[in-house]
């Protein structure tokens, strides 16, 4: 019986990859693809002001919405921040992925990946807490700079509109840290995968052909770990443009988008509002792999 | 010390390249010197881990000798990164950038060396031309074939007109047929520009198609520099004569009762002679006879391998051309079990160390 259901298989290979694959795909069209459709149609209706209850009539009301100051204030520094967070974790991952890549020994390696691993391995709650701790006014941050000396620094940092706030836990510093933080072994790991795949032959080919170290790396390196940076960046930019725990933990008044859908569908039950909001990010990470294709990161895959 | 002359294109003297230490201390280089002439095609023949790719590696500047001093045209570069040496490589693995066109590719020292772009077009095109690959320049390393991918390496490294061309066993990839003409075209490449050619392989036939002159590499040293007939026809040492061609040694008491000789005696399979017994020539100052029983014979076409095991102990491997009994000279055919008598003429025999 099961040696005839074998080899019935080994002869339709289709009957068994859809027996694979089924599940899977059948599991990502009703708990991805569906909820993804219903909250596109749902920012199309809107809610009926006297009532409150979500009126079925197609308009585009909420869009019109999205356009308000208050609103495409949101967007932007939402966009922003996760802007600067995925420029961040670029700079920082590269020397550590670099070496992990290309000059550690194997137990150098195990022990760095690790390093990278371990805080995944950690609530996410208690890591934004624990810099919320470390960032506080009476944190260990601030204690060091003022042992350093450093107080008035800190203090004109923190007057800076925009970024600053009354104490670097309730800052939009803080919310970057805390943001570049969490998301960095996200950048490290694809980084140094992309890294690892350069043959080592051709960065020889190319000192051999009269490049200097610095050539190599801007005409052979940098191209070729570019799927690796867009693959990592798409992680820290995307998580941070849908993230509300660590600005509602770290920031002040001023919204982020996922704390604005938050609101909207849980506090004021404005379901339409809330799933026109969260199409921004969506589109917003479209238009990023659209760029990213086009200015060729994508060729050397 | 004096300095190498002018017709030296490459010079090593006393160079040793070490890895590790203590227990686990390797010596991938020991010690060697040699000359390359200018314009020569210089084989460095060995099985893998014998130090020849070492040695390329050292010239090319990806590795620095532990002591002694590589010389490039008269100048001391052992120290010198690769981007300072004015000599390019061909890469086993060919190593062409996948994100750059074979145009690029090709291009790219030019590009490096901030060239014109006009003459670096023109360079680009000519290089093409040289390795046949007209067209082709907006393709990517990924849509070509092998042997194309070869071409572009190639075309790469001499568009830069180097003094000495390196050659990382270039043809390992590619199949046999594809082999043999690649050879003959990189021998024609190598004489039409008068490029000093130096190319690392592993496999003897490939070195004796190709080389003006061969060194020989066995554990870090080198065995034997030379000539491929001279290698062939007079090989230094047990090694060698293994090696290049098919061993056929005869040591101890077998060789003693055979030749006289208390040395390894070595001859080629070619150059002995198979009869029936009962037409043995004679033995005399000119030739050697033994005689022996056919163990096993293997039919390879255009000719026969017989293995002959000897009665005074030891094995010799002849082979006979396929000429067939009809033939003006016929040779004899024989079948296993058969007694036969070998002759062979003792100037073709060798003593090896």
């Amino acid at each position: 019986m099961l040696a005839r259901l074998s080899n019935y298989l080994y002869r339709h290979p289709t009957v068994l990859l859809l027996m694979l694959l089924g599940p899977p795909l059948l599991y990502m069209l009703g708990f991805y693809v569906a909820p993804l459709a219903v909250l596109l149609v749902n920012s199309f209706y809107r809610l009926d002001d006297f009532t409150g209850q979500v009126v079925r009539e197609v308009s585009l009301q909420q869009y019109a919405t999205l356009l308000q100051g208050a609103n495409l204030d949101i967007f932007g520094r939402t966009a922003l921040m996760a802007f600067v967070v995925t420029l961040a974790c670029v700079v920082l991952a590269f020397p550590l992925a670099y070496y992990i890549a290309r000059h550690a020994g194997p137990r150098t390696k195990a022990a760095l990946y690790l390093s990278v691993l371990l805080p995944l391995w950690s609530s996410y709650l208690v890591k934004v807490y624990a810099w919320k701790l470390l960032l506080s006014q009476e944190g260990i941050v601030n204690w060091v700079f003022e042992k350093l000396g450093l107080q008035g620094v800190l203090t004109a940092l923190l007057a800076v509109p925009g970024i600053g706030g009354p104490s670097l836990s309730i800052s939009n510093i803080g919310i970057f840290i805390a943001f570049v933080y969490t998301w960095l072994p996200y950048m490290i790991l694809p980084m140094q995968a992309a890294l690892e795949r350069v043959p080592n032959s051709l960065l020889e080919a190319s000192g051999d052909l009269g490049a200097r170290p610095a050539e190599t790396f801007r005409t052979v390196t940098l191209p070729l770990i570019i799927p690796g940076v867009v693959a990592g960046s798409i992680f820290t930019f995307s998580l941070t443009l849908g993230d509300f725990v660590i600005p509602a933990i770290l920031g002040n008044s001023s919204f982020y988008i996922g704390q604005a859908v938050l609101t909207f569908q849980g506090s004021s039950g404005n379901v339409p509002l809330a799933a026109a909001f969260t199409v921004v990010p969506i589109v917003i990470m479209i238009l990023y792999l659209i760029g990213a294709k086009r200015v060729g990161a994508f060729d050397a895959l | 010390m004096s300095a190498p002359a002018t017709s030296t294109a490459v010079r090593f003297q006393t160079v040793s390249r070490r890895f590790g230490a203590g227990e686990a201390l390797v010596r991938a280089v020991d010690e060697v010197s040699f000359d390359i002439f200018d314009g020569e095609f210089f084989t460095m023949l060995g099985p893998s881990g014998s130090g020849k790719t070492t040695c390329l590696r050292m010239v090319a500047g990806f590795d620095q000798p532990t002591s002694g001093t590589i010389f490039l045209h008269g100048h001391d570069v052992s120290q010198l990164p690769p981007y300072e040496r004015d000599v390019n490589t061909v890469f086993q693995d060919y190593a062409l950038f996948p994100h750059m066109t074979v145009g690029e590719n090709v291009g790219y020292g030019l590009m490096i060396k901030r060239v014109a772009r006009a003459e670096r077009e023109q360079r680009i095109k000519e290089a093409l031309e040289l390795v046949q690959l007209v067209g082709l320049d907006k393709r990517r390393p990924s849509q070509l074939s092998g042997g194309q991918r070869q071409r572009v390496a190639l075309a790469r490294a001499l568009i830069n007109r180097p003094r000495v061309l390196l050659l990382d066993e270039p043809l390992g990839a590619l199949d046999l047929k594809l082999r043999q003409q690649v050879q003959v075209e990189l021998k024609a490449i190598q004489r039409r520009l008068g490029i000093t050619f130096v190319y690392v392989t592993h496999d003897q036939e490939e070195a004796l198609t190709m080389s003006d002159r061969i060194a020989v590499f066995n554990r870090g040293r080198i065995e034997q520099i030379g000539p491929p007939e001279e290698l062939y026809e007079q090989p230094a040492t047990a090694f060698v004569a293994g090696f290049i061609g098919v061993s056929n040694l005869l040591s101890g008491e077998a060789a003693q009762a055979v030749s006289g000789s208390t040395h390894t005696i070595t001859i080629r399979p070619e150059k002995i002679s198979l009869s029936a017994p009962s037409i043995v020539p004679s033995a005399n100052d000119a030739h050697i006879s033994t005689r022996g029983r056919v163990a096993d014979k293997i039919y390879l076409g255009m000719y026969s391998r017989y293995v002959v095991a000897l009665d005074h102990g030891g094995e010799l491997t002849v082979v006979e051309q396929n000429r067939g009994s009809g033939a003006p000279m016929p040779h004899p055919v024989f079948k296993p079990g058969d007694e036969v008598a070998l002759t062979w003429s003792r100037e073709h025999m060798r003593e090896v160390l």
